[in-house]
Formats: structure tokens, C-alpha cells, sequence
């Protein structure tokens, strides 16, 4: 039953997984998804082969070949198809409600923009302190429909604020860590591959860059520039989550170096270029989604934290300005938990969801954390 | 200390010393690259202060001079260094003439205590729990129960800070909401005062040990399972050691030995952290002392507190790589 999938290679379109198998045999796709060949640990050998194969392609649906019936090889295919449905890693509950989530998140974004006032993000647009719907404020005051999420002391709808300051906030997190993963990529590798001084010098830098905390830096910046926009402060993040996925993918290249498929990669006569780009980064694939999503998450942290002290834009709505603004009027004093609760609380969650998206991946790449 | 080869012991040095020096380099650097001139916003103070300022230029001059902007940029540079190696950060511009080393003096106790409380116990509870996770004699309701807690690992402090601020300050009236101590009692060494502290330290302690725990957790849980199938754990058991016995000599002593590494890069993470949860329960630390100093654009401060979280940074990290190989002895032979 296992037989089509363990040694069928795929596609054609990877030569990391052809290259290896002539060479080192059989278990070979075990060891291209995560550095470690595990066929036999506690799964059923059709798991690890698919973790593989699913790694590397994840939407692989590959022509089997050297079958010798056309129906009985189309039958085998169908069953493969099948198992991998349900046995593709990538189809992780965790990593699924995590990106879920985030969608939803830039969902409400993009539609709100259209679907509701974002005017209303204005100091004066709308009423003082009104609860959400169903509530009441100190003032005896009830919810009311046009601010179903109520209204804040600096007297906006809540609503507009979330839609315009969440795609903010979650911006500043991809882009930053956009730029910090490419930078972190090409040092990496530039350190694994070229080794010898490059090597020193940014294993040193990296080395001391990751002790210092970005916060202490960007406050210095910040307080001394005033006012950034929204991509600035992006950028200046960046300059501080490029080292985790510099020292990781140092790391992983030097494992990988002397791994069969580089070797006989090398041997054919194939370019550094194409060694790094197509060789080995098919392999990393799950270790890059996930020290990406961890620097997502520090990104955001960071940003959060600057505007909560008060730094960063400061006439773009975000989440971490509003709470600022919540804290110095007083509102948890006040009671008005919404104008502070529903940004914590749209934070928290897409914390949350970032995490699911890194306990998934953590499980795609390491088979042995996934339940059986 | 005995048993740590030299050539660890200067590479730990070096990447030491490097980390201070630049982010000191950067700290200096950043805010002449800056239009915006420390003395004007003295000036401007003054100006909201009085109305008019007379003879501003003077002033200006006396302070470029006061100040030392007149020398050249290298002179200016060299005698910074010089300066923060006795950590002299000038005069502070909000409260003129205290020293920032006196603000921060004054500061650094709070935040330090706070922190080592909040790092120990966070680190104890996180790797206990994750091994328990995994330690196939853990009860079922730890297995069950930690899985759930853990969801709150990836929020970052402030936000649980603002929550439980909300619910046992604001709401439920149990705990103070804001400061170090109360208003009313006197600081020393007397038990109303200590007792004010720690009533007081609680819920901004609490806030980072809820969310950071379960970092320690996960990555304990994922060293455990590997630990778990290793033939040594089996020969424990074979030898019919108690299982608790071999849960903490054998499993975690082995397991833990990459989490102190991880602890090492983390914690520039945790302080920042700490520094903003300090902010928002207005704890008399540095994060207060900092955010205070951002409302004034009192410059001198915020170089003086932002190089002392950073020192304080490196040093832990340095401290972290040199008790390493005391606990993992193969180290050191690697040299």
C-alpha cells in the first residue's frame, strides 16, 4: 500500500528529491523534509514518505512512472491521492485555523473599508464613550447600532478604528519580517557557503545583534527623528529580526553541506546559485515558514511596544496607539473597558494565531510532535 | 573559574564587549543624524515655561558649550565612550541638574528585582511543565490543562498586563493598580513598606510570568520527546530506578541544556518586555523612568536607560555562556 508513495519521485520538478535517490536509496525523501530520516518513528512508513514529498511539494500530484499497467498504475494513483489528502502535514488543523484567523483579520480590513465609515477613525466623529451594543457606560448610557463596538474618549467609532488599525498592525509585522527574512536568507547562506572570514563576521554580528533589544534602539531612533510613518517604522524593525533567520539557516546550510544530494549536486557540475536555490531551499521550506511567522510575531511585538510608549506613527490609528491613548486617559479607571479591551483583545488573538501557525509548522517539519 | 577553556572565555569576552560597544556607537550615533537639536527643545520648554526666553542665543551657546557640541564629532565620540564606560550620561534635560546616573541609580533596584523574580520563576514553572507534559506519569489534567494555558504564551506581556489590571485592580479592588508602593507608607526597611512592595509587585510579575511560561514550555516539551526515546532513559527504567528519580537526573537534566541557550537569546526580549509592563503599572523602574523621558524628550535619559537595559542584556547573556559549561561539561573540551 505504501509502495507508490515511498518510492515514487515526484513531479520532476525537484531534483533534490531525484538527485538523492539514485545515490542514498530508499529513505532518501525521509530525510529531505527535516535533516532527519525517521521512516520508522512510531508512524507508519507512509507518513514519513509523505511528509517529504508533501514538503516539498505541497501541492504535489505526481505522474508515477516504471508502473507497468496503465489502470492499475491509475488506481495507484488515485489511493496515493487519497492517503496524501488526509496524510499531507500541511493540512494541519493548527496551521489552518492559524492562517484562518489571520485571514479573517485582513478580511475585515479590506471589506470594512467598503462595508463601513472609516471616516469615523476622526477625532469628533462620532459621540463620547458610547458602550458597544448591549452594554451600558457610567453614564447610563446604552449601545447604540451606529457604533456597534461603541466609541472611544478621543471620540471615534471603534469599528473604524479596528478595520484601519488592525491591517496596520499586521502590516508592519509582514513587511518587516519580509525584509528581515531576505537579508537573513542571504547572509545565512552567504555565511554557510562561503565560510572562512564572511563566515566570522556575521556569525559575530548576528551574534551580537540578537543581545541587543530592538525596543532600546527604536526608542533612541524614534525619540530622535519624532513622527515615522508606517513603513519607516517597518524598515527600522527590520533592521532588527534579520539575525534569528541568519543564524538558522546558517546552521541548517553547514548540516547540509555535506548531505548526499549537495554532494551529487556539485558533482554534476550544478552552480552555487542553483545549489542554494533550488537544492537546498526546497528543504528549509519549513524552517523559513517559521522562523518567518516567529519574526512576524517579535515585528509586532516591537511595534506594539513603541506605540505604546507613545512612539511610533503617530496619526495612523493602530492597535498598540489606541491602547496608548486608552492608558493615558485612564480608561481602565473610567470602566470603559472597550475603548482598551477590543484592541488587547484583537491583539491577543492574532498572537494566537500566529503561534497556531508556528505549532503547526512545527509539526509539519517534525513529525514525531504530530499525533499519531 | 575553574574548568572553562580560555579561548571560550575570550570569545564570550569579545561578543561581549562588541554588543556594548555598538549599541553605545548606535545610541550616540542615531541622534546627531537627527535635525532635530536637544537644545531647541530645552529652549522650547523654557519658552512654554515663561512666555519669552531673553538672549536664547546665549543660552544655545552656553549649552553647545555645556555640552561639549562645540568640539569635533570624533572628540565628541571618544569623550562619550569615555564617559559611559563610568557611566556618566550627562546632566538629564527635564529635571536639570540630576545626573541620569542618579535617575538611573534610582530606577535599576525596581526593575531588577522584578525581572530576576519574573525570569526565575518563569523559567522554573515553564521547563517543569513542559517536561511534565511529555513524563508519561504526569497526571491527566496537567496533559489537558497545559495544552490550554499554553495559548496565552505568544501574547505579549503588556496585554496581559492591561487585563489583569482590569480585572483584580479596576474591578475587583484586591490589588493596587498602579506604582511600587503606596502613597502612604515610608520607604526603609519596615514590614509596611515591604509589604506594600510586594502587594504591589504582584500583578506586574504575574502579567509576565502568564505569558512567557509557556515558551519554555513548548520548547521543553519538544527536547523531553526527543530525551524520552533515548537508550539511557531505557536503561534507567531497565535498572528499575524511580521514575522520579529518573524524570529529573535523566530526562530534564539532559533536556534542558538547549533551553538555557534559548534563555540566552531571549532575554533581551524579556526585559524589553518587562520594560513596557512597567510602563503601563507605572512601576518606579526603568520603563517608567524611560517612558517618562520620551513625554520630556529628555534625550540624555533615554541614551543613559537604553544603554543600561542594554548592558544589562549582554551581561545576562554573558553570565548565561559562562555558567554553561559548568552545567554541561562536555563543552568543555570543545575549546
Amino acid at each position: 500500500m505504501n509502495e507508490p508513495i515511498i518510492s515514487r519521485p515526484e513531479s520532476g520538478t525537484d531534483e533534490a528529491v531525484r538527485d538523492a535517490l539514485p545515490t542514498t536509496g530508499a529513505p532518501a525523501p525521509g530525510r529531505t523534509a527535516s535533516g532527519e530520516s525517521t521512516p520508522g518513528a512510531g508512524a507508519p512508513g507512509t507518513l514519513s514518505g509523505t511528509v517529504a514529498v508533501g514538503a516539498v511539494h505541497p501541492a504535489g500530484a505526481g505522474a508515477g512512472d516504471g508502473v507497468p499497467s496503465r489502470a492499475d498504475a491509475r488506481a495507484a494513483r488515485r489511493h496515493a491521492r487519497r492517503m496524501r489528502r488526509f496524510d499531507n502535514p500541511w493540512l494541519d488543523p493548527k496551521l489552518l485555523w492559524g492562517v484562518g484567523i489571520l485571514l479573517a483579520i485582513i478580511a475585515v480590513g479590506l471589506v470594512g473599508r467598503y462595508a463601513w465609515d472609516t471616516e469615523m477613525v476622526y477625532t469628533g466623529s462620532a459621540p463620547l464613550k458610547l458602550p458597544p451594543v448591549g452594554f451600558e457606560n457610567l453614564r447610563k448610557q446604552p449601545g447604540v447600532g451606529e457604533h456597534p463596538l461603541g466609541t472611544d474618549g478621543a471620540v471615534r467609532d471603534m469599528l473604524s478604528l479596528i478595520i484601519v488599525g488592525a491591517p496596520n498592525t499586521l502590516f508592519v509585522g509582514l513587511v518587516a519580517s519580509t525584509i528581515g527574512m531576505t537579508v537573513g536568507i542571504l547572509l545565512g547562506f552567504s555565511a554557510g557557503f562561503i565560510g572562512g572570514r564572511v563566515d566570522d563576521v556575521i556569525r559575530v554580528f548576528s551574534d551580537v545583534m540578537i543581545t541587543i533589544p530592538p525596543l532600546l534602539i527604536l526608542v533612541v531612533v524614534q525619540a530622535s527623528f519624532g513622527d515615522v510613518s508606517l513603513t519607516l517604522m517597518a524598515l527600522l524593525i527590520a533592521g532588527f529580526v534579520w539575525q534569528s533567520p541568519t543564524r538558522l539557516i546558517r546552521a541548517q546550510v553547514l548540516s547540509m553541506r555535506e548531505s548526499g544530494y549537495v554532494q551529487m549536486a556539485r558533482l554534476s557540475g550544478a552552480s552555487t546559485f542553483d545549489i542554494m536555490f533550488r537544492e537546498m531551499m526546497p528543504n528549509l521550506v519549513p524552517y523559513l515558514f517559521g522562523s518567518f511567522i516567529a519574526s512576524v510575531t517579535t515585528s509586532i511585538v516591537t511595534a506594539v511596544g513603541l506605540e505604546v510608549l507613545g512612539l511610533g506613527p503617530q496619526r495612523i490609528p493602530t492597535l498598540g496607539r489606541t491602547i496608548y491613548e486608552a492608558i493615558n486617559s485612564g480608561a481602565l479607571i473610567q470602566n470603559l473597558w472597550w475603548w482598551w479591551g477590543i484592541p488587547t483583545l484583537l491583539l491577543g488573538i492574532m498572537f494566537i494565531a500566529l503561534l497556531l501557525i508556528n505549532l503547526g509548522l512545527d509539526e509539519v517539519s517534525n513529525p514525531r510532535l504530530r499525533k499519531a | 573559574m575553574k574548568g572553562i577553556p580560555t579561548s571560550y572565555l575570550a570569545n564570550r569576552l569579545v561578543t561581549l564587549v562588541l554588543t556594548v560597544w555598538i549599541a553605545a556607537t548606535l545610541i550616540w550615533l542615531i541622534p546627531r543624524l537627527s535635525p532635530v537639536d536637544p537644545a531647541d527643545i530645552m529652549l522650547g520648554r523654557m519658552a512654554s515655561g515663561a512666555g519669552s526666553v531673553a538672549n536664547a542665543d546665549a543660552i544655545l551657546a552656553s549649552f553647545q558649550a555645556r555640552f561639549g557640541l562645540d568640539d569635533p564629532l570624533w572628540l565628541q565620540y571618544l569623550k562619550y565612550l569615555k564617559n559611559i564606560v563610568v557611566f556618566d550620561f550627562g546632566l538629564s534635560t527635564a529635571s536639570f541638574p540630576t545626573e541620569v546616573s542618579t535617575l538611573v541609580a534610582r530606577a535599576l533596584p525596581w526593575t531588577l528585582g522584578l525581572m530576576i523574580l519574573s525570569v526565575v520563576v518563569t523559567f522554573v514553572i515553564g521547563n517543569l511543565l513542559g517536561a511534565l507534559m511529555v513524563w508519561e506519569r504526569s497526571p491527566k489534567l496537567v496533559k489537558v490543562a497545559i495544552p490550554a494555558a499554553m495559548v496565552f504564551t505568544s501574547i505579549p506581556p503588556i496585554l496581559s498586563g492591561l487585563l489583569l489590571m482590569w480585572v483584580f485592580a479596576a474591578k475587583l479592588r484586591w490589588l493596587p493598580l498602579t506604582g511600587a508602593y503606596g502613597i502612604n507608607v515610608e520607604p526603609g526597611w519596615n514590614s509596611a513598606f515591604v509589604l506594600s512592595v510586594l502587594e504591589h509587585g504582584i500583578l506586574p510579575a504575574t502579567a509576565i510570568v502568564v505569558v512567557t511560561f509557556g515558551f519554555w514550555a513548548l520548547g521543553m516539551r519538544g527536547l523531553m520527546i526527543t530525551v524520552q526515546g533515548e537508550d539511557y532513559v531505557q536503561l534507567a527504567k531497565a535498572k528499575g530506578l524511580k521514575a522520579r528519580y529518573i524524570l529529573y537526573r535523566y530526562m530534564i537534566r539532559n533536556a534542558i541544556l538547549p533551553q538555557i541557550t534559548a534563555f540566552a537569546l531571549k532575554i533581551g526580549l524579556l526585559i524589553a518586555g518587562q520594560v513596557l509592563v512597567e510602563r503601563i503599572f507605572a512601576y518606579n523602574g526603568m520603563g517608567k523612568l524611560l517612558y517618562d523621558a520620551i513625554l520630556d524628550q529628555d534625550f540624555p535619559v533615554i541614551q543613559g536607560v537604553s544603554f543600561v537595559i542594554i548592558l544589562i542584556t549582554a551581561l545576562s547573556v554573558f553570565l548565561v555562556d559562562l555558567l554553561y559549561p559548568l552545567i554541561d561539561p562536555r563543552i568543555r573540551h570543545e575549546g
